[in-house]
């Protein structure tokens, strides 16, 4: 039996303590988003935050995370208008879509860690994250975006 | 790829034919209750929004609700090319409809829809007149329907944004169909329609949010691995030694029994011999389906292919080169270059390779397979062709495609992987095995790339004629490889002039846009690559080597010659004859090339002096068949470390001519990702077979570009009022053949064989 929060709630699962997280979230507690890819921590698509660090769920046992507040791509804001979010929609990141809830969160934590981050930063935080089908390019620009749009709103709450 | 439904009778028995009729079709009714279409990645969880009470439907495209709802019918998989967008507008731009009513509606199997295929980059060149004259349809009937309560003439009334206005009058399109509509139209009456002038367009090329996206932003959109059903248990394949011809020996799971919630290991019995000796694992979760598969101990009889390697593929594409009787020949006007090679004043002959490339789509394979309580068989997963699919899957179940619907998903990359529905197979034989039960079978990554259908490693021999005047006076293209379309669907082979068939997508490229005099083009089949594995369609197909071989060849003859390369390429395009081109896509031709080229030198500063071991490479494809070109050019700058071989592409411009772009910020996308697969493939990837296996098993050892990887890239457009071809591929041919081009001008050596590694580098270094 395992037990942690995801998404803000508690939840209880019965699994193996050796699974991984995220077979525990997609198959026991139906949260999809997070994806499946490579299952050896090479690929990305399955970064969920765990206690706000951006992990690979797919080689995390869920014994690893017992009682940890877990957040996936179904929690990252209420309304799918957390800052990277938006920015991703404004762009047009996805095209098959299927990298992309773990390319979020990989950038979301990036953000968090590095409020504007450089082009080299991006980098080394974002490869990690593979994208076969090579949205790199707006990647990049919508982290930029995002960096920028949080920026902007911080000034404006500190005006106001 | 494209001329997929254009070809003979198709593998589902639809003749090109019958695929016209059964698009224009007009008020047919749906022949399935509603709660049986499919996914709609535009809902939250995929489900079919209700219809308001009353429904017209103008064609077998659209509906039309008494709210106003305007739902379109899109047969293409949605795999990241935003394609429902892209049609979807097309049909409103001529319905004049408000975008914001437009929903998308990606359809099941129903063989009613027709040919069902999305590959070739053609889904949208292939929609153009049909969605238009669906919209003018519509529009028609809406504004007859309006003109008829007010009395007065159609030609008075106004179709505006999902309105019919006459003065102060306005009916919306919802009210006009709650007050009834069932006009229909003839195949004649619908070829007559009016459509709107290219200037008046106010959908198409403009700015429009893709429908998709935001799902594909907060985890809602739902892919087959997604796919769910009461009931299911989880399947975990263990994959036989060769992909062909083994057969299980014996299976031991007394080590899996210890496992919570493994049930049973399955050998499949494959009449279809699509899986043969595949093995299932069958458990209550998919992780102890996993760790039991890790268990049991499976021994076969091995197939053929265990004994064959890269290297014999390679042996055997120059033996089978050698022999001019192998091949077929291609019409390229005159082919007989005998003359011109026994009287040139020098000649130049390389080889090229390349070896074999793996689709590696993020979503592993996957398939969910159950009979449902109407005895029908449903196979919900991604799927690219899925009137291909269909009789492999009534194959292996031993029943009628009508017995067999395939729900679409959301593809999570299709590159040409689900264009070959295989893996569907072993799930809806397991499901037999089990008495109909729901299996939801997933390949982990190393199985996946296992049953890949790669892209066939090729061997090319390329050879030119000069005269005295060092002009060009003839040209040879001699290419093997593993044929897909021989391997899949022989019936779309068409035939050479010396009456041999040939896979039209393993060889076009080859058949080029520049005047060189006597052309001959040979297309030669690798038959011990065919029965080694399943060559697969990837991205573009041949033209990812054929492209490769001409730039690189083009080059390499602008220097034998002393010319500048880009001039060179110039000289020889000219808009004449055969390389005239013809309405409604290909017309301009060459010139149409030229001027991408030229776009792409512009774009880099051709010409310019360099930085030290850095260099300026340029080539130039039209995409893929001559039929629907797609005029492509790149022009990169790269830098070459001496020391370790390592190549740095640090710009990719690329210049492109697709006719009318429908969809501007998704055809920037679709550029820039198959340029960045171009530059991936030409570096970062390509495998090997081992022993009939693929050598790489996940992204540890094959390794993709990743953003690290990824250089300034700029793609420029050319604005044309021709045809819209394709976006989804072309841009992938012309890359690595720029690298090596640049790689030459930066160092001195040409490459000959992708991908081009530090190792090949510092060899050819060495070398000179
Ligand atoms: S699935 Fe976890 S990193 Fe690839
Ligand atoms: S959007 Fe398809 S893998 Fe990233």
């Amino acid at each position: 039996m395992a037990t942690f929060n995801l998404n803000g709630k508690t939840v209880t699962a019965d699994v193996e303590s050796d699974t991984p997280l995220l077979w525990v979230i997609r198959d026991e507690l139906g949260f999809t988003g997070t994806k499946f890819g490579c299952g050896i921590g090479t690929c990305g698509a399955c970064t969920v935050h765990v206690g706000g660090r951006a992990t690979r769920s797919c080689i995390t046992p869920v014994v690893a995370v017992e009682g940890a507040n877990i957040t996936t791509i179904e929690g990252l804001s209420v309304d799918g208008d957390h800052p990277v979010q938006v920015a991703w929609q404004a762009l047009q990141v996805p095209q098959c879509g299927y990298c992309q809830s773990g390319q979020i969160m990989q950038a979301a934590s990036l953000l968090k860690d590095i409020p504007n981050p450089t082009d080299a930063e991006i980098d080394a935080v974002m490869s990690g994250n593979l994208c076969r089908c090579m949205t790199y390019v707006r990647i990049r620009q919508a982290i930029h975006d995002a960096a920028a749009a949080t920026t902007q709103a911080e000034k404006e709450n500190n005006n106001a | 790829m494209r001329k997929l439904g254009n070809t003979h009778t198709g593998a589902t028995g639809v003749t090109r034919r019958g695929f016209l009729i059964g698009m224009t079709a007009a008020g047919v009714s749906f022949g399935f209750p509603r709660t049986w279409a499919a996914m709609d990645p535009a809902t939250p969880n995929g489900a079919v929004l209700p219809d308001a009470a009353q429904v017209y439907e103008p064609s077998l495209w659209y509906s039309i609700d008494s709210a106003g709802k305007i739902k379109v019918n899109i047969i293409r998989a949605e795999m990241g090319q935003h394609v429902g967008t892209s049609i979807a507008r097309i049909l409103a731009e001529e319905l004049e409809a408000d975008w914001q009513d437009i929903e998308i509606i990606h359809v099941d199997s129903n063989e009613k829809w027709g040919l069902m295929v999305t590959g070739g980059s053609w889904s949208v060149s292939q929609s153009w007149s049909v969605y238009r004259q669906a919209g003018a349809a519509g529009k028609t009937a809406l504004l007859e329907a309006a003109a008829k309560q007010w009395n007065v003439s159609p030609s008075k009334c106004q179709a505006i944004k999902g309105k019919i206005v006459y003065g102060n009058n306005t009916l919306s399109y919802g009210e006009l169909v709650a007050k009834g509509l069932s006009r229909q139209f003839s195949e004649d009456e619908l070829k007559a329609l009016p459509l709107k002038a290219n200037k008046d367009l106010s959908l198409v090329g403009h700015h429009v949010t893709s429908l998709d996206i935001v799902n594909k932003t907060n985890g809602n959109a739902l892919f087959g691995i997604d796919a769910k059903i009461e009931g299911m248990v989880y399947a975990c394949p263990i994959l036989p030694p060769t992909r062909n011809g083994s057969s299980v020996a014996s299976i031991d799971d007394s080590a899996a029994k210890s496992i919570k919630g493994y049930q049973q290991t399955l050998a499949l019995d494959d009449p279809s011999e699509t899986a043969p000796g595949w093995v299932m694992v069958i458990a209550s979760s998919f992780y102890a389906a996993q760790k039991a598969a890790k268990k049991v101990k499976v021994t076969w009889q091995a197939g053929a292919a265990a004994s064959v390697s890269e290297a014999d593929f390679m042996a055997e594409g120059r033996k089978l080169i050698q022999d001019p009787k192998q091949g077929a020949i291609l019409d390229t006007g005159s082919h007989d270059t005998d003359t011109a090679f026994t009287q040139a004043a020098s000649s130049l002959e390389q080889e090229y390779l390349t070896h074999t490339v793996l689709h590696a789509q993020m979503e592993p394979l996957n398939a969910l397979a159950f009979l449902n309580s109407d005895k029908i068989w449903e196979v919900h997963s991604g799927c690219q062709w899925q009137s291909l699919t269909l009789p492999s899957l009534a194959a292996a179940l031993g029943v009628t495609e009508k017995d067999i619907i395939i729900r679409s998903y959301l593809l999570g990359g299709g590159f040409g992987r689900r264009l070959n529905g295989d893996y569907t197979v072993p799930a809806a034989l397991a499901s037999k095995a089990l008495g109909g039960k729901p299996v939801k079978m997933v390949l982990m990554r190393p199985e996946d790339l296992q049953f890949d259908s790669p892209r066939s490693s090729s061997v090319q021999l390329l050879k030119m004629a000069f005269d005295q005047d060092k002009k060009v006076s003839a040209m040879e293209h001699h290419a093997a490889a593993g044929w897909p379309t021989k391997v899949m669907v022989p019936v779309f082979m068409p035939k050479g002039t010396n009456g041999e068939s040939y896979d039209p997508f393993s060889i076009s490229g080859a058949d080029h846009w520049y005047s060189v005099g006597a052309q001959k083009v040979r297309a030669i089949s690798n038959e011990l690559a065919n029965s080694s594995f399943r060559p697969g369609w990837l991205r573009s197909v041949g033209p990812g080597w054929t492209g490769w071989a001409v730039e690189s060849f083009m080059d390499e003859a602008a220097h034998h010659v002393g010319a500048d390369p880009l001039t060179f390429r110039l000289d020889h395009l000219i808009a004449e004859g055969r390389n005239a081109g013809v309405e409604p896509i290909s017309i301009g031709g060459a010139a149409r090339q030229a001027a991408v080229l030229k776009k792409a030198a512009a774009m880099i500063g051709w010409g310019q002096a360099q930085a030290p071991d850095t260099g300026l490479g340029i080539a130039s494809t039209f995409g893929q068949e001559r039929d629907m070109p797609t005029w492509v050019a790149v022009a990169v700058q790269v830098h070459v470390n001496k020391s370790n071989g390592l190549v740095t592409v640090q710009k990719l411009h690329v210049a492109v001519d697709a006719g009318i772009i429908v969809d501007p910020d998704g055809a920037e996308a679709q550029c820039q990702g198959a340029a960045l697969w171009g530059l991936s493939m030409a570096l970062y990837e390509g495998t090997e077979f081992v022993n009939g296996k693929i050598k790489d098993a996940n992204f540890d050892t094959y390794t993709p570009l990743r953003l690290s990887q990824t250089p300034e890239v700029k793609v420029e457009f050319i604005p044309s009022t021709a045809a819209p071809a394709g976006l989804g591929e072309p841009a992938t041919t012309p890359v690595a053949p720029a690298i090596a081009n640049a790689i030459f001008n930066a160092v001195g050596v040409r490459l000959r064989s992708l991908p081009m590694t530090p190792n090949d580098v510092k060899a050819a270094l060495a070398k000179a």
